[in-house]
């Protein structure tokens, strides 16, 4: 680890210049102790009451600083929005859940093994030095909107739930803004060091739920043993159902590709239409018609195919045993 | 006085078996528990002399090549690439140090030098910053992609078995793959070395102290009795700390160049690199039987690999010899020199994979011939050793069977895909558990004292095992105390020697030693009440003969000492040592993630005398949670490029997690070896894990049809084989 500066913010405007934001520390204390990020200052903003959970509108306003168990935990979350809680509760450990906070789990980088490695190159971690992910060990990397730059995914759970609940992220800023989840997270392109849409010397000062989706919401999580490991395929679904059709739905996908992601299309697709496997199959057939694999994970397209016909004959009520 | 015994004959009757006390064998709560749930266990890493300074080891970024230059370390008081530092750990009983010299790089991740400084973050900081200039130099890293060595001696056939194929009326063959697996020990790899004159203590995380201290002595280059090696508490070790690693012979050269203590403490990464891993392995097994599953022939082809001029290769075919009967038998070995980081013992070496696999294979030759696989087993078992006709010592591999199968409700058990709850598939698998048996020499000091308190002395260690509390049971057992009334002082080296902990042959082997001293001390008793040691019983500190009775510290003027010595002898050779057992798995299999979920595990072992029913159980626990993780999660994912360990985190590298493991239930068949000394004891921790996975990848295919045979049985593997 690299010598720094470390500042406790008072205000949100109690923050030196440059200096790398701190809350929860269960993935920068990590980046930090390998030296794959080295902030020469730190502001810890663990002091600044954005720590509630209040309403706003017909939804929620989650401080950045709230605690992912106490998200999840949360009796309005609970009730109104159970695909947040659920996403949680798949992510990480209850240690690190009692630690990290709503604005850092967005913050939060990917779990490429090759990112971590300062031995290898990674032009996520040092721009222009090649991707050792590509022709590696790439068994949990992107099959959506990867890049020859770059093909990590954004590892996170909370963040594809949200996603599907079309929540929106509150920045301060000179010029403080209120940026969709839709937008927040960048695909690699050229320049996979550049993950969101955050300017220097921003930050999150809260999530903003919409009005409750209603229907059923399911979050399913496929990983490599029962809990402590990130998704190689998770689905995020939020289906409403009228005269057993499908009236609304709302699907975004994690450990795929960089960011949450969603296709408006199959979701169009499956709009006033009767459930079936055919149908799901159809709308998984689209959202994975760009997808490529790398060698080693070329199982994650026959996998979200799968895991999302399951999800959603589960969601639409479908009799499991036919 | 020595008491000492060379085990050449059986003993058929085990004094054990007559004393008074009747504590051997019962759940005794380990006697260092308290210590080690309030921190109050101090491990290596935990050492703090006066004056101590911190060491980081610094790891070749190559595969291979050489170290050209090693740069300044700003902020450190000094970067020592010593010729003498290690090039891989030492392998478990050897008598001298790994081949070191640093500046030959054999594997990415090797250690080639060690910074140290005054704190630890300067250390890491500076040992981060560090240049280093390499020549570099293409190698092999892919095992399969080399012509392999063939070992003659490692070679074996009998009968004519590609015949016994053609001839059969069923057959298989097969190939399997095996990841790379680590041991994961909990506690990493940590040593603090002190000079005093000439005279070197460490503090480490050891397995084994007498052979560790040898391999120290060597690879510093001083006599093994300038080396203390002190390792009362051990965090696991699993194989990877049964010799000498690059920590301890780092901080050992760093403090005599020094003056001061040093203090190396592996990051994880560092223990995934460093540690030995268990060689991937591709087994090949050809079976063929006969119309009433008969076999007729047993074909094991094994390739391994490890890094050019180790000499340790996975023992993968080690129990196929004597497992089950055939006429036609051939046994080949291969070994890869590639470079990987090295190969060692992980996790019972040999039957883990070995006897997993196989027992796989017995599965899929069952299906085949149309015959239950409890039964096809049954139908297998040899009355003595195949090939050389040796009686076994003692063998309840078909009692296993027989009482698992009724404890695990097995004839519940439906055909291949033909019970469904919901989305889950169900299926039940079972699997023979099978490993060698050995006694190692073994020494241990016993003192009673005058006040009636008993001292156990040894370097035995405990590695999490439970060896504290056996080894007081034993003691109080013999001398007829209260366990409290025994002090158990282990994992000192300036202690008599004991066989260490590997191979699961420490609870027998030094526990017998310490048996032996107890004796010794019973027959000092009986001069000084004078009777025949056969005619005294000691029991809650009182000393009977005929109608005599008497307070054992009444009778005492002084202290009596006792010196145990066992060594293994003729039953080594004249008969067959193994353990047996059988493992019982019902899983659920999601019909469109493939994601395997182990709803209950039975096993059933037969070990010999169970020295503690508790430490024992959890000895099995452990085994079976390890083989869950060998055939569902655990993985070292190799870079196909240079070789490099790419999981090298306990969250990358998957460990079964609490939500992986269901109850899991262990029985215990009674049972007494007369030919492993007067124990009756034999080993127990690796017995465990032999065959658990088998059961579960056996399950998976009764579930839904699908066989994996590259494990582990991730959801991807599954549902390649699935119907979609």
């Amino acid at each position: 680890m690299k010598p720094f500066t470390y500042h406790r913010a008072s205000t949100l405007t109690d923050r030196p210049a440059g200096a790398t934001i701190i809350a929860g520390g269960t993935n920068l204390l990590d980046l930090m102790k390998h030296e794959v990020m080295t902030p020469k200052a730190l502001v810890d903003i663990t002091a600044l009451d954005l720590n509630r959970i209040e309403a706003h509108g017909d939804g929620l306003r989650i401080g950045a600083l709230v605690r992912n168990s106490d998200l999840a935990a949360d009796p309005v979350i609970r009730r109104d929005y159970p695909l947040l809680s659920r996403a949680l509760l798949a992510g990480a450990s209850g240690q690190l859940r009692n630690m990290a906070t709503t604005g850092g789990n967005l913050m939060q980088r990917t779990r490429c093994p090759y990112f971590y490695d300062t031995r290898m190159p990674c032009n996520k971690r040092e721009p222009g030095s090649g991707c050792a992910a590509i022709g590696g060990v790439n068994r949990n990397h992107a099959i959506l909107g990867a890049s020859p730059a770059c093909i990590a995914t954004y590892p996170g759970d909370m963040a594809v739930a949200l996603r599907a609940l079309d929540a929106e992220v509150e920045i301060e800023s000179p010029a403080p803004r209120q940026v969709p989840l839709s937008e927040f997270y960048r695909l690699p392109a050229d320049t996979p060091d550049v993950e969101t849409v955050m300017r220097p010397g921003e930050i999150i000062t809260a999530v903003l739920l919409p009005a409750p989706a209603g229907g059923q919401q399911r979050y399913r999580k496929v990983r490599d043993r029962a809990s402590y490991a990130f998704a190689l395929v998770s689905v995020a679904a939020i289906i409403g159902m009228e005269n057993n059709r499908i009236a609304h739905a709302a699907l975004a996908f994690g450990g795929v590709a960089a960011k949450p992601w969603r296709d408006p299309g199959a979701e169009a697709l499956l709009i006033g239409q009767e459930p079936s496997d055919t149908l799901f199959g159809r709308a998984a057939d689209l959202i994975l018609q760009s997808a490529g694999g790398y060698g080693g994970n070329d199982f994650k397209i026959p996998l979200l195919r799968r895991t999302l016909i399951a999800t959603l004959r589960d969601a639409t009520g479908m009799e499991a045993t036919a | 006085m020595t008491r000492h015994l060379k085990v050449d004959a059986p003993i058929p009757d085990s004094p054990l078996d007559h004393m008074a006390q009747g504590v051997l064998g019962k759940p005794v709560s380990r006697l260092e528990g308290p210590l080690k749930v309030t921190g109050r266990a101090t491990y290596a890493a935990e050492a703090r002399p006066e004056g101590l300074l911190y060491g980081v080891l610094v790891q070749a970024a190559i595969p291979a090549g050489k170290v050209l230059s090693i740069g300044d370390a700003p902020g450190a008081m000094v970067v020592i690439h010593d010729p003498r530092l290690i090039r891989y750990a030492a392998q478990g009983m050897a008598t001298e140090g790994p081949t070191a010299g640093p500046d030959e790089v054999e594997y990415m991740g090797q250690a080639i030098a060690v910074v140290v400084a005054e704190a630890l973050e300067a250390a890491q900081a500076a040992a981060q910053a560090l240049q280093v200039t390499y020549e570099a130099k293409d190698v092999p890293v892919d095992p399969e992609a080399v012509e392999p060595e063939r070992p003659e001696d490692k070679q074996s056939a009998t009968g004519d078995l590609d015949r016994a194929m053609q001839d059969a009326s069923h057959t298989l063959d097969q190939i399997w793959h095996t990841p790379s697996h680590t041991a994961a020990a909990m506690e990493p790899h940590a040593a603090t070395a002190e000079w005093s004159g000439d005279t070197l203590t460490v503090r480490a995380g050891y397995q084994m102290l007498a052979t560790s201290r040898e391999q120290l002595a060597d690879a510093v280059g001083i006599k093994p009795d300038q080396v203390r090696l002190l390792a009362p508490y051990v965090g696991g070790g699993f194989g990877s700390k049964l010799g000498i690693n690059a920590d301890s012979v780092a901080a050992a050269i760093a403090a005599q160049q020094l003056g001061r203590p040093v203090q190396v403490v592996m990051t994880r990464q560092q223990v995934f690199d460093l540690a030995h891993r268990r060689s991937e392995t591709r087994q090949r097994i050809r079976l063929a039987c006969d119309t009433q599953g008969k076999l007729t022939g047993i074909g094991h082809e094994a390739l391994v690999s490890n890094l050019p001029g180790v000499s340790f290769s996975e023992p993968v075919t080690q129990a196929t010899p004597f497992t089950y009967q055939a006429a036609h038998r051939q046994i080949v070995h291969a070994i890869a020199r590639v470079h990987r980081s090295c190969a060692g013992s992980v996790r019972a070496p040999g039957e883990a994979v070995g006897a997993t696999v196989f027992e796989c294979a017995m599965d899929e030759l069952a299906e085949t011939a149309g015959i239950d696989p409890v039964e096809l087993r049954l139908r297998n078992i040899p009355d003595t050793e195949p090939c050389t006709g040796r009686p076994f010592s003692s063998h309840k591999l078909a009692e296993a069977l027989r009482e698992g199968a009724a404890r695990f409700n097995w004839s519940d058990r439906r055909p291949t895909g033909q019970r469904r709850e919901g989305d889950w598939y169900i299926g039940m698998g079972v699997a023979s558990a099978v490993r060698v048996n050995s006694l190692i020499e073994s020494r241990a000091r016993v003192t009673l004292q005058a006040d009636g308190r008993a001292i156990v002395e040894t370097d035995m260690t405990d590695i999490g095992t439970g060896s504290y509390t056996i080894l007081g049971q034993i003691a109080a057992e013999t001398l007829g105390l209260a366990v409290d009334r025994v002090e158990v002082r282990l994992g000192d080296s300036d202690f008599p020697p004991a066989s260490g902990s590997g191979g699961s042959f420490g609870a027998a082997s030094s526990g017998t030693s310490v048996y032996l001293a107890c004796a010794e001390i019973r027959s000092q008793i009986a001069a000084l009440i004078g009777c025949d040691e056969a005619d005294l019983t000691l029991q809650n500190g009182q000393v009977r003969t005929g109608n005599v009775s008497r307070p054992l510290d009444a009778l005492l003027t002084g202290e009596l000492t006792g010196d145990g010595h066992l060594e293994p002898g003729k039953t080594e050779d004249t008969v067959r040592q193994a353990t047996w057992g059988s493992h019982w798995a019902e899983i659920a299999v999601n019909r469109w993630t493939g994601e395997v979920r182990v709803r209950r595990m039975l096993g059933v072992f037969a070990c010999g005398r169970v020295l503690n029913e508790k430490t024992a159980r959890s000895q099995c626990l452990g085994g079976m949670t390890f083989g869950l993780g060998m055939a569902l999660t655990e993985a070292m994912a190799h870079d196909p490029r240079d070789g490099h360990i790419v999981t090298r985190d306990l969250a990358e590298y998957h460990i079964p997690c609490h939500a992986d493991v269901p109850p899991l239930e262990v029985h215990f068949l009674t049972e007494s070896d007369t030919y492993v000394g007067p124990l009756h004891a034999k080993g127990l921790g690796e017995l465990g894990i032999c065959g658990a996975g088998a059961a579960i990848l056996n399950a998976i295919h009764n579930a839904c049809g699908v066989r994996v045979r590259e494990l582990p049985a991730t959801p991807d593997k599954i549902i390649a084989g699935l119907q979609s």
